[in-house]
């Protein structure tokens, strides 16, 4: 049998697609952070949490702008002298000295707009808890990260001041604190940066227990870089992804404890207000104005959601599973 | 174990030494004078001051109070108002306080277990997505806020259960603080189950178990309950911690007489009593060095290779 050898000419291939072969689209190399961003803006729960957030942080600085009344205005009717308590007033609804006036929240019991009191009240509790957690990851971080680089002795005095640390409950400090200390803005930062950093430092140290044994480390010190130069240059963009997701786990922390301690009466002072101070002045009036507690709930509950979601958007994003890739 | 079960409880009562300690000598450096001295005279101050012992170093003090303590003695408050022996007072506050929050526990673990068992199981479907958003509701409102909403619907608008707390009728009256009390604790523990439950259901034991014919709730029971219950041991202990928290709030508006309300009473109350302050500072880190230390053990218990692991880092 004779064969022919057919010899292919290069009309017989085709492109399947026009596209510049010298760049891969398959593979193309992304930033840690990208991937981490695409992840995060893939979850819908993490968008609806980071909306939520957004959307309070707008209000709790625009809201009291945009009221005509002060926080601690006290809204009296012209006629009597008498102080204005009511609920919700559509505009321009009802006669009188305030027909057209708008109290979306209405007022609460000594006359002051409860619209501007809320979102006073979300910006001072927002306030406490973005400075505390701040300064707390600062605190909690390095504590951390050095306790673990050092590891030995150093490693072993430092966690046995944790422990104990540890082993007071937020209650007793916040107990004894009060006896030292005024009540106020003040006692509440104070009694969350003594408890919160703890909790940071365990993270920030079991990151680094798994970052220290890793070649760039041992690379920099060959090359004679100083410890401090390698935990807060080299390691601490590393772990920063999990410290992250801590703070955003702590914030709703420190919210709940604020609107606890101001609940009980330690937190914050009249006429300031937030809002622990505004759901416990709603509970004192709750059967004469229940609507009065409303508002500072919802906007408490949408802030943990909000901040909840976003933390677990945020783990899920630092460490996808290989089904959600 | 005992070995290391010793050096736990060895650790755990250092631990709360140190602190007795530093409480201690806190509450007595504290500015300001223990007796309201306009209705008193000096003489009567210096009376009273010898008659306490305040005059002595403070050592002298601290080894007084601590043999006291050691014989479950926490002393007498200085003010009038709450003058009577610390003890007595504190009996029928712990009593209250335990029973509640005891309920708290039972309630939120039976319930959250029950509901993490039934949305694990219907994965994807409505009970699922009620399981859901029942925990992310309890997450997100603090037991407190619930206890106002049931307290002003329940016996307020609809006078069923009592408005305040009545020790005659415990157990009705219980019935609104423990479970607003437990939300928290149903909803983590709720959450905490389905996904445990979830992630075992998807392991290749239980698909070995179901390969060999295996189904229904034996399966459930034997192979994934079973080992879904390890980590959901763990997290009840923080919970407890929690509940003493919450605890403190819903007391005061419940008005219990708990330790709780006497905790406000000291964070708060103008006045305050320190020698209360003190003791119920000890009796709360106690409380809280005891529940970790169990779950600490329990842990061990459970799974040994926690055991092994933290003998091995040599601490």
């Amino acid at each position: 049998m004779a064969q022919t050898t057919y010899v292919p000419v290069a009309g017989d291939f085709e492109l399947i697609a026009d596209h510049d072969i010298t760049t891969d689209k398959n593979f193309a190399s992304q930033s840690y952070w990208k991937g981490v961003a695409i992840h995060f803006f893939r979850n819908r729960r993490a968008v609806v949490g980071l909306v939520l957030v957004l959307a309070i942080i707008l209000l709790a600085i625009l809201g009291p702008v945009v009221s005509p009344y002060a926080y601690d205005q006290i809204i009296r009717d012209p006629a009597n002298e008498a102080v204005v308590a009511k609920g919700i007033a559509p505009p321009g609804a009802q006669e009188g000295p305030f027909a057209g006036q708008l109290f979306l929240f209405g007022t609460d019991d000594l006359g002051r707009d409860l619209w501007t009191r809320t979102w006073q009240g979300a910006r001072i509790s927002l306030i406490i808890a973005f400075v505390t957690i701040f300064i707390d990851m600062i605190i909690g971080m390095s504590y951390g990260l050095i306790s673990g680089y050092f590891g030995g002795m150093v490693d072993n005095i430092m966690q046995r001041v944790v422990e104990v640390a540890n082993s007071v409950p937020r209650l007793v400090i916040v107990s004894v604190l009060a006896i030292f200390m005024p009540k106020g803005m003040g006692l509440v930062i104070v009694a969350l940066l003594l408890t919160e950093w703890i909790g940071m430092s365990k993270i920030a140290r079991a990151e680094m227990l798994k970052m220290k044994e890793q070649e760039y480390v041992l690379a920099s010190r060959t090359l004679g870089a100083r410890s401090m130069h390698i935990i807060f240059k080299q390691i601490l963009p590393n772990t920063i992804g999990p410290i992250i997701t801590q703070m955003m786990f702590s914030i709703p922390t420190a919210i709940f404890t604020e609107a606890f301690l101001s609940f009980v009466g330690v937190g914050i002072v009249l006429p300031q207000c937030s809002i622990g101070s505004l759901i416990e002045s709603g509970f004192n009036n709750i059967t004469t104005l229940p609507y009065q507690i409303l508002p500072p709930i919802i906007v408490l509950a949408l802030q943990m959601l909000g901040f909840n979601f976003i933390g677990d958007g945020f783990r899920e994003a630092l460490a996808p599973k290989l089904e959600d890739m | 174990m005992a070995k290391y079960i010793l050096k736990r409880v060895g650790l755990a009562l250092l631990t709360l030494f140190i602190i007795i300690f530093v409480l201690f000598v806190l509450v007595r450096i504290m500015p300001g004078n223990p007796f309201p001295s306009e209705r008193m005279s000096a003489d009567q101050i210096a009376n009273k001051r010898a008659e306490m012992g305040l005059d002595d170093p403070i050592l002298v003090q601290f080894g007084r109070y601590f043999v006291n303590l050691l014989h479950g003695d926490f002393g007498k408050g200085t003010s009038l108002y709450y003058g009577a022996p610390i003890n007595t007072v504190l009996s029928t506050c712990i009593s209250n306080s335990f029973r509640i929050g005891g309920l708290a526990i039972l309630e939120g673990a039976a319930v959250g277990l029950l509901l993490g068992i039934t949305a694990a199981l219907n994965k994807g479907r409505f009970l699922d997505s009620f399981c859901t958003v029942f925990s992310i509701l309890g997450v997100c409102v603090p037991g407190y806020v619930f206890l106002i909403f049931l307290q002003y619907f329940f016996s307020y608008r609809i006078p069923f259960f009592p408005y305040f707390f009545d020790p005659n009728r415990f157990m009705f009256s219980a019935i609104l603080p423990s479970l607003s009390l437990s939300l928290f604790t149903m909803s983590t523990v709720a959450r905490f189950t389905r996904n445990e439950m979830v992630e075992v259901m998807d392991s290749d034991y239980v698909r070995l178990a179901e390969s060999k014919g295996m189904t229904g709730s034996l399966l459930v029971r034997r192979h994934i309950l079973r080992n879904a219950l390890i980590p959901i041991v763990t997290v009840l202990g923080p919970l407890i911690v929690d509940l003493l928290t919450g605890a403190l709030v819903v007391e005061k508006i419940y008005g219990i007489n708990g330790i709780g309300k006497l905790m406000v009473d000291a964070i708060a109350g103008e006045g305050v009593d320190y020698n209360y302050v003190l003791a119920l500072g000890i009796l709360y880190s106690a409380l809280y060095i005891g529940i970790m230390l169990v779950v600490d053990i329990l842990y061990g218990v459970i799974d040994p290779r926690i055991r092994v692991a933290s003998s091995g880092e040599g601490d």
